[in-house]
Formats: C-alpha cells, structure tokens, sequence
C-alpha cells in the first residue's frame, strides 16, 4: 500500500526521524494560512502517489504567503501528468506547505528488504534528488549497500561506511546515526516495504532532514496496522480495482480490450501473455483466488465487464481447489442477471471439469468453450 | 525416484483441525501419502480424520515419527508455526499459507539458517512425487508418474504446465512449487541441484515470473553446474511496470525484474525458453527427443 508524502513524514516525525515543518491543506486560503506562519519562503508540493511531480510543475518554492497562496490555487484541482501517472495523470486535491530550508547538500537514503540476502538493507547515495533508477544505470558504483541484522539492528560501523562512502563530513556522523536508527525503527515497527528519502538534506544550519519522504507498507501486514490501513487513499486507486479489492479480488485494470478472467497470479499473468502472443490486448490482470464461491465468480465478472474498453472475455480456470462447476455457475449466473452481449470464451479445466462443461453446455447463453489455453486466447483474439 | 519426499515421508499437518487444513490433509490421504499426525494447539488428544492430533510438532515427532510437516495455519500465525516445526527438528517444512508478513520470514529465515531444516514456500501448492505422495494443495490426478522435474514459483500455471505434460505420456519425477513471495525457503537452484542429483530426473520444467532474479541466478547455475536440459517460461511478459514492484526494489537486482531480462538471461545459459505458455509440454518432448 502506498501513502502521501505528508502521511509519511507524519509517521517518520512521530519515531523521531527530523522533518521539515510543514501541514497539509485542501484550498489557497489555507495555504496562505500555513505560509503566514512560517515567514520566509515556503514549498508547495502537490500530494499524489506518483514521483516525479516536480518536473511536472507540482511543486513550487513561494517567496512569501501571498505566492503560496497563489501557487496552490493553480496546482488544487490540476490534473498532474509524470512519467509514473501515466498519460491520464492524477487529479490534485492537497498540497503540503512546508517551511523553506537552506540546503547545503542533498543524498539518497533507502531501506527495503533484500530479496537475497533476506534481511532489511539501506542503500545512499551522494546522488541526492536524482531517481535512484537513474543512478544505477550511470553510476552503480555510486550507490551503497548495507545489510542489517534484525537481530542486531544497525550497527554504528554500518553507519560509518555509509557515511564515508557519500562523502558526509565526520562531524554528522552521530546526527546520521540517530537518523538512520531511528528511520529502521519506523521501517520495523509500521511493517513497511520500503521507505525513501530523496533527499535526504545537510541543511546550511548543519542539521539532517528528510527533504521528501515516501512509504510503501506490507500489505500482508495491514491486518496487525490499522493506523496505516486508515492512511489508504481510495482516490488514487482506479474504481474498480476499489470495488474488487472489497470482494478480495485481485484486479488490476489495463488498457486492452479482452477481459481475463482466470484463478491464480501466475495462470492470470501468462493468460495475459498468450493473449499478447495472439494478437489482443488484455484489458486486465483478475485472479478470483483459490476457493471462490459462486457469488465471488459473480462479482469478478461483473466488475470485468463494468470496463468499457473490453469486447470480449476470456475465463481461464485450472480447477484444483476451486471446483470448474462452482465457476461454471457463477458465470451463467452472472450472464443471465448483467445480460452480456460481448462474446464469453470460457476454457475450464481440472477439478469438476465435466461438471463445469455441462452447466455451460445446458444454460441458454451461448459461451464458446476452449479446448487449451491456445485454442481459448486464439478464439477470444478472433472475437474482439 | 523423486527429490525430498517419498513413500516412506511421514507427514504431520499443522492446522488440521482449520477448515483448508483439514480439506487438504484429506486429500493427501486419499492420495496415498503417509499422515501420521496433526497438530491444533489446544486440540492435543482429539482424533480427526482418524489422525491423532497433538498440542504441539514436538509431541507429535516423538510420538508418531514424523519428519515433513505441512502447514495451513492462518497468516498471523504461520511463521510461528514454521519455526516450531523447524526448532522440533522436521526436516522438511511446506508451507502452504498465503499472506505471510515479510518481516516475520525474515525472522523465519534466520532460524531456517541455522537448522538443518528445508522450508518449502510459504504461499506455494506444495510438493509431489505422483503414485508416491502428495503434501499440498495441487490436483493429484493430473499428474502422472515420470522422469521431468517441474519447479515452479505459482500455483495453477504449474497444474497447466504439468498437464501439458500429461497429456504427452510424459510423467514426472517430482514437482516442486516454491512459491511466489520475496522471502522463500527454498530457490529454483535449491531445487534443480536436487534434480540433478536425482539419477532418475532426465529433464527439467522451470517456471518463473517478474520480480526479484532468482531465474537470472538459476540460469547462471543451469550453465556452469547443471547438465540435464530444462525448458522455462516466465509470465508477465506483458505486466505493467511499476504495478508490482516497489520503486526501488529494482535497484537491489540492478534493475533484473523483467520478463524479457529474465527470459533473454535464460536463454543466453543454454536453458530452451518458451514465449507461450502453451508450449511447455511440447518444447519438453522436442528437447526430450532431441537427447536421446
């Protein structure tokens, strides 16, 4: 799960890790407020879950509260387009304001866990404010690497070698230190993937802040983190992935026009490549998980057919767990009550494989039944 | 015959009591594996299935033997459950459970590490060896008995795979569903370094997915250390970037979570990859006739 910058410097502020002053608002009039308060200049920064918003003009340094003001006016409500919106780009409904600060040097920070190494590792880099994507591809000598042992925490020599390899004066080694134990703390302790600060500032003061901030949290672990599930932002999720994420379904919507309908991340995400492989486009990602109901069928089909870009729709089901009639009446079900006049390819295989067959077979909707994944991508590809 | 489990491995069940645990520990036995027992803190003394059910793995072990355990505790709990199976020394743990936080396998693998115990999954459909046992969840009767070692990291692509298989009279020797989170007990190298000593396995299905580089490492092994030939496929050629990883997971894997990264590396070390999933089964019996 991902949450605004705001939210994550909230949390960070509360396990002691040092941000900018700063308070969200939703209108100009209260930007103008906020800015007041802080005097010299403050950023306006526009609140998505994207990066690269200051490239797209979503933030701007106001000189005094007047500028703030004005500045919020124009990014409120603006739809921002970066590379990581896609071309629809984000409608903007906050803006933080945060105090201006004298910045003497900018650096990457990250923690996240190792795949390999299967423990917490932070990375930093000298090459503050650059997308770290970037600095792997030029650079990758540039960015370092330190593995935790949860057991241990980090260790003070850790911190050295990072401290040393980006180049950071031996004089904010402790402030590092307390900044990066206290950082670890709030990546443990809120269940988070992943937290980044970039960048992380050395202000002219010669203090450390965290410049911008962004978390990602373990959505296995939402269950044990209420307080972080409540920071879910339902206005940057597509509709109908909201309403399939209330049914427990696993849906992510595409830009093709042949809906897929299959059980099982891995089967769903090669459906989506065989039907690249002849010739459509997949409309979308749906895995109706292992042990759906009949009403869960239901539901899933209703929300694929609900985007109006799809022509046809494939269901791909290798019964194991779940029974090839409990989806098979789940479709007629569904058919019979949306009424669909799109063109249904259905391909059911494994447990209660002739069950399934039969329903279709003796509902009055016409499906085209698929023999083989080939045959089912290679009938709903003709279809569309 | 078959890579970590045989007729002889004596399975115990933990959560066997739950609603799926029970479900599928059915299933194993009709399928012919060897349950011994169950275990349901709180349960101990009570029969179910016809299984004695114990309050804990430790009392189970040294009261009915058991060395494999199969785990469908709920998320919360399953990482405990992991690590009472391995600190009761079974040496082989399969778990099936799907949502497990990764912070508490991170702590699983540092007790994993240190224990001579393999852990298989979590969320994975377990591990068969067909006409000899089934631990997990996947469908018995697709499979049938053979010489192919089929590793997979999902669930129902590995039932379509392994029926493509089928389908061809080509049986297989085991297969192994390692299972699709970052953090898992057991890697594709783990697993092909048992096929390979496995006189039995002649060839070997691998099947992977976007994110992380296990199949870039696996690739690596197949050409320096691994001489049956293997057939691979990896799904999510046509995943949107961005949808599953997060921002900087890419960094640690030098940007190596791709499909197309994953299936050129594969290829470069001499493994015979297949764009379709429909052509698994085929590109097997090609490369199984080619050997002959």
């Amino acid at each position: 799960m991902n949450i605004h910058e705001y939210q994550a410097k909230a949390i960070l502020d509360s396990f002691g890790v040092p941000v900018p002053n700063g308070k969200v608002v939703v209108s100009p009039e209260e930007a103008f407020d906020v800015a007041r308060e802080f005097e010299g200049v403050v950023a306006v920064k526009a609140q998505i879950h994207a990066g690269g918003r200051g490239k797209a003009g979503g933030v701007k340094i106001a000189r005094n509260a007047e500028e703030a003001k004005s500045y919020a006016e124009s990014i409120l409500g603006s739809t921002l387009v970066t590379h990581q919106t896609g071309p629809e780009g984000r409608v903007v409904s906050r803006v933080l304001i945060e105090e201006g600060v004298q910045i003497s040097r900018e650096f990457y920070l990250g923690l996240l866990v190792d795949r390999n190494s299967k423990r917490p590792v932070v990375m930093a880099s000298r090459e503050g404010g650059v997308e770290i994507e970037e600095v792997a591809r030029r650079n990758p000598e540039l960015i370092l690497k330190e593995i935790i042992d949860p057991r241990v925490g980090l260790e003070e020599s850790q911190v050295r070698n990072l401290a040393s390899g980006i180049g950071l004066d031996d004089g904010l080694q402790g402030e590092l230190f307390r900044f990066l134990n206290s950082l670890y703390k709030a990546f443990v302790e809120t269940d988070a993937s992943m937290v980044e600060i970039n960048p992380l500032i050395v202000t002219e003061r010669g203090e450390i802040l965290a410049l911008d901030a962004k978390m990602n949290f373990d959505d296995n672990a939402l269950y044990r983190r209420t307080e972080i599930a409540e920071l879910r932002d339902y206005e940057e999720e597509e509709e109908l992935e909201i309403r399939a994420s209330k049914y427990g379904l696993n849906y992510i919507k595409l830009d093709g026009s042949v809906g897929c309908m299959v059980n099982g991340a891995g089967l769903a995400m090669a459906t989506m490549d065989i039907i690249k492989l002849s010739g459509g486009n997949p409309a979308n990602f749906l895995d109706v998980g292992g042990g759906a109901s009949v009403e869960q069928v239901k539901n899933a089909f209703q929300i694929l057919i609900a985007d109006e870009n799809v022509r046809a729709v494939l269901i791909n089901i290798y019964g194991g767990i779940m029974r090839c009639d409990i989806v098979a009446q789940g479709v007629v079900q569904a058919v019979s009550e949306v009424g669909v006049e799109i063109p249904v390819v259905v391909r059911l295989e494994g447990t209660n494989v002739e069950e399934g067959r039969k329903i279709l077979r003796e509902s009055t909707i016409r499906f085209e039944v698929a023999d083989s994944m080939r045959d089912a991508a290679e009938k709903v590809c003709a279809a569309v | 015959m078959s890579i970590w489990v045989s007729q002889e491995t004596r399975v115990v069940v933990q959560g066997i009591t739950g609603r799926e645990g029970s479900f599928h520990a059915k299933q194993c036995l009709d399928y012919g594996t060897l349950v011994v027992a169950g275990v349901t803190p709180g349960k101990g003394g009570q029969e179910h299935l016809g299984l004695p059910v114990f309050d804990t793995v430790r009392k189970a072990v040294i009261e009915t033997g058991a060395d494999t355990s199969v785990i469908f505790v709920p998320p919360p709990f399953a990482a405990d459950a992991i690590i009472e199976a391995v600190e009761s020394e079974i040496n082989l743990v399969i778990a099936i459970t799907e949502g497990i936080p990764v912070q508490d396998m991170i702590k699983v693998w540092d007790c994993l590490k240190e224990s001579e115990s393999r852990l298989i999954g979590p969320n994975c459909p377990g591990i068969i060896s067909p006409g000899q046992c089934k631990i997990g969840i996947m469908p018995g009767d697709i499979h049938l008995s053979g010489r192919v070692g089929v590793i997979s990291r999902s669930g129902t692509l590995t039932y379509e795979a392994v029926h493509q298989l089928s389908q061809r009279d080509i049986g297989q020797s085991t297969c192994v569903g390692i299972g699709g989170d970052p953090i898992s007990g057991t890697s594709f190298i783990d697993a092909l370094r048992a096929f390979g000593e496995d006189e039995y396995t002649e060839a070997v299905v691998m099947i992977g997915e976007i994110g992380g580089t296990a199949e870039e490492e696996a690739a690596y092994y197949v050409k320096s250390e691994f001489n049956k030939p293997v057939v691979g496929f990896v799904a999510g050629q046509t995943a949107p970037p961005g949808r599953r990883m997060g921002h900087a997971g890419a960094i640690i894997s030098q940007g190596k979570g791709t499909a197309e990264e994953k299936m050129s590396t594969m290829r470069k070390c001499g493994i015979e990859v297949v764009r379709s999933p429909a052509d698994i089964g085929e590109a097997l019996q090609e490369v199984l006739k080619r050997e002959v």
